[in-house]
């Protein structure tokens, strides 16, 4: 292994890198937007446990933002250590946006600082909730300047390639290339989306337990059902803006990224009125079977119109064209968005129809599933996003395989890091664990808000 | 002045940023580990952790902006830098991902652990030492490219005086920034206790830090003329450098305006670091990078150049906040907050 090819290992080590990384860039984007929303109703309604969910929500966002931070930095000079001559290129025409990456997470973790010391400090509670907003719109523009340079990466524009190198440079254009709106859309929603699934999940696994346990715990039962209808709502609002923003994304590919569309639908003839297949395998002669088929929806999928051409894998180079397994992330990730609309859905329904109990097993089983769902949904996505794009690392103008550093030693810095990243992650979770455990939310509630009243409300 | 002077200048501005407050951190753990082995944990470890707790990520961001500025401005080094340095840099990245987490951990999650204390300590020594040897590379001679492969030279750099001077100065400018500012902050919250034990880690470790700066000064003489030649044409910013070290060492001796002082350290760092950095132009890298020729393109400059001062407006007053919270209201130091 440790003389393995330098290319491939450093696509393995910036995927493990980034595939740990983004499960914490997901939670630094959107827990502020819930900590946020949190607090403001607690204030407004003067409601302790909302406050509560706040504070609790910020003490356990310490940790992994922490992870967030240290993988980041990680990424951000891998970059330069394993793709030199991609960030050769890269410096003089997207650096723009990775320099004000840079700043917007300097002012959230300011920020983050402030807030989370300052509980209590300020007469006038608003003051205390006014502090998260630099922190949600640090992490907003964060998450959008990361954005643009990946999408850069899809559709490189704002610059002439020539023999001398890359000449007649235009940044903002560079930054604003057509697949930035889609994806930088598809991003934010799914991070709010995935973020509010996971803190559902954790209120309604808890609930699960009060069940099974009897517990008499009054106070703590009302505290994690109104974090669950306040979660849920908010995943309801981001799942539907997510699927719209999957749906502008698929045709935006369509134009600009046509392979990439076809090879996650194993789309191969270009052709009117094409049906959009889901799942299945490929047999022997490359033909799909055992699949999901859905007549003309590719088409209106791709052009809105269910009449339209899509075009097909056939006319591009067999060297050009992304791996076919990309169609099983493409489809896990639709799948589980779908599914996280229909969750979400049925639970406000159920708190609409009074006679059915939204509590119920069932639905809080489901619930509890949405979370890890949702983040698996995001690790999907994003692989089907980077595979989708192969060979290139800037479509058109340089192959992963030229990007890559020449060093033989990669393949042992991919054994270190992956130690790291497994230390991390364990202690992240035994931490958090610990964190919640030896505090549960009944004794802090009556710790910290004594008169409060017991009892649904 | 050209995009590619003011370019640099806000580079190394950030990295003397990062100079001073990763030292204080970086520093505060050594102490904190140090006293917990000397039974003294009781007296300083409460006051660390009341300064690093709300800044510790913030310290963190002025590198990352070191180096995704330097990749910006001169994309040249992500090339050179980048192949060379994959494994003392990913070595830097663990460490440095370490420190962040456990801290993190130590502070937030359970309570105190000697494993998460011992880490955070050994740390703060091996990561100055690891990050200052890219600024030894930077004098050439350590990264060569031959037939279009870049590649770094180990056993030089193991070998050289000069690099290893380098290592043993940055460790101990690290205590000496450290333990000074320490000192102001203890005195600022009224610890006399607390004072007492970091005003002597201070006057201790100032003596090492002048006498490993001559040292490396000559080391340098050794390895490259030319950077040791220009240093002596900006003999008087040394020299700045030196009074304002004396300044530093005799307030902290008679026990009078620590934050004086501390403001005297972090001058006689300024002086130091510019004149070094002025002094190593026209390079970044000796003699593959030099800014002149290597800068990135006029547009993009000028683009980075923009955000940076509109990011400027955004960054000073948080900052500022920050350190009012933090620093300057007594009541926080001293706990009642």
């Amino acid at each position: 292994m440790l003389e393995m090819d330098p290319v491939l290992m450093s696509r393995l080590l910036t995927a493990l890198t980034l595939g740990f990384h983004i499960i914490f860039a997901t939670l630094g984007v959107g827990v502020p937007l819930m900590i946020c929303i949190a607090e403001f109703i607690g204030i407004r309604k003067n409601d302790p446990h909302y406050l509560l969910l706040a504070r609790r929500w910020a003490r356990g966002f310490v940790i992994t933002v922490a992870i967030g931070v240290v993988t980041g930095t990680a990424i951000g000079l891998q970059l330069s250590l394993l793709w030199p001559n991609f960030m050769q290129i890269a410096g003089h025409v997207i650096s723009l946006p990775l320099f004000m990456e840079v700043f917007a997470f300097f002012f959230e973790a300011i920020f983050l600082g402030i807030y989370l010391y300052t509980w209590d400090r300020f007469k006038n509670p608003y003051v205390h909730w006014a502090l998260s907003i630099p922190v949600v719109i640090g992490g907003a523009l964060s998450a959008f300047f990361i954005t643009t340079v990946n999408a850069f990466m899809n559709t490189p524009e704002g610059f002439f390639l020539g023999e001398e190198g890359v000449a007649a440079i235009n940044p903002i254009e560079a930054m604003f290339n057509p697949a930035t709106p889609t994806k930088v859309f598809h991003v934010l929603a799914s991070s709010y989306l995935t973020v509010a699934a996971i803190l559902a999940a954790i209120a309604a696994f808890h609930l699960l337990r009060q069940k099974r346990k009897k517990t008499s715990a009054e106070g703590a039962s009302v505290y994690h059902k109104k974090g669950l209808k306040l979660t849920v709502s908010i995943m309801f609002v981001f799942s539907l803006l997510t699927a719209l923003a999957g749906d502008v994304s698929a045709k935006f590919l369509a134009e600009h990224q046509p392979e990439k569309l076809a090879a996650a639908e194993w789309h191969f003839e270009t052709e009117e009125n094409a049906d959009l297949i889901l799942f299945g395998w490929l047999n022997a002669d490359n033909e799909p079977v055992g699949v999901l088929r859905f007549p003309g929806l590719l088409s209106f999928l791709a052009h809105g119109d269910f009449n339209s051409e899509v075009i097909g894998l056939e006319e591009f180079p067999e060297e050009v064209t992304p791996p076919l397994w990309v169609h099983y992330m493409f489809d896990l990730m639709v799948t589980i968005g779908m599914f996280l609309v229909g969750v979400s859905l049925l639970y406000l329904l159920f708190i609409k129809i009074k006679s059915v109990n939204e509590h119920n097993k069932w639905m809080l089983w489901l619930l509890v599933l949405s979370g890890p769902l949702a983040m698996l949904a995001i690790e999907f996505g994003w692989i089907y996003a980077e595979e989708g794009r192969q060979p290139w690392i800037l479509r058109g103008v340089m192959t992963v395989e030229e990007a890559a550093t020449s060093s033989p030693h990669v393949g042992l810095m991919f054994l270190l890091f992956l130690a790291l990243y497994a230390v991390l992650g364990t202690i992240c979770i035994i931490v958090l664990r610990k964190l919640f455990r030896n505090n549960p939310a009944e004794e802090e509630l009556e710790k910290k808000y004594p008169t409060i009243e017991t009892g649904d409300k | 002045m050209g995009y590619e002077i003011i370019g640099i200048t806000v580079l190394w501005l950030f990295l003397y940023g990062y100079l001073i407050v990763a030292s204080v951190d970086f520093g505060a753990g050594f102490f904190a580990y140090y006293a917990k082995v000397t039974k003294k944990d009781h007296i300083i470890n409460q006051l660390i952790s009341r300064y690093l707790s709300p800044v510790w990520e913030v310290t963190n961001v002025f590198f990352v902006f070191f180096f995704v500025g330097i990749v910006g401005f001169f994309p040249d080094s992500a090339y050179y830098y980048g192949t060379a340095l994959l494994v003392p840099g990913s070595i830097a990245i663990i460490l440095l991902a370490i420190r962040g987490s456990f801290y993190a951990f130590e502070n937030y999650g359970s309570k105190q652990s000697n494993v998460y204390m011992f880490l955070y300590g050994a740390t703060g020594l091996l990561i100055p030492a690891s990050l200052s040897t890219a600024l030894t590379m930077s004098e050439g001679g350590f990264i060569v490219e031959e037939n279009g492969q870049v590649s770094l030279q180990y056993m030089e750099l193991l070998t050289s005086p000069y690099s290893w001077s380098v290592v043993f100065l940055a460790i101990v400018s690290v205590l000496f920034i450290s333990a000074s500012f320490l000192t102001f902050y203890a005195a600022r919250a009224n610890d006399t206790e607390a004072l007492k034990l970091v005003r002597k880690y201070a006057l201790f470790w100032g003596m090492p830090t002048i006498v490993m700066a001559l040292t490396t000064f000559i080391a340098l003489g050794q390895h490259n003329e030319r950077h040791y030649e220009n240093m002596m044409d900006l003999w008087w910013m040394f020299g700045l450098s030196v009074g304002f070290f004396m300044i530093a060492m005799w307030l902290l001796y008679i026990g009078k305006h620590y934050g004086l002082a501390f403001i005297s350290v972090m001058l006689q760092f300024f002086f130091a670091f510019f004149g070094y950095g002025i002094s190593h132009l026209p390079y970044i890298l000796d003699p593959y990078i030099n800014i002149f020729e290597h800068a990135t393109h006029e547009s993009m400059g000028i683009a980075l150049i923009i955000a940076f001062i509109a990011g400027l407006f955004l960054l000073i007053p948080s900052l500022i906040l920050l350190m009012k919270l933090f620093l300057f209201d007594a009541d926080y130091v001293k706990g009642k907050k």
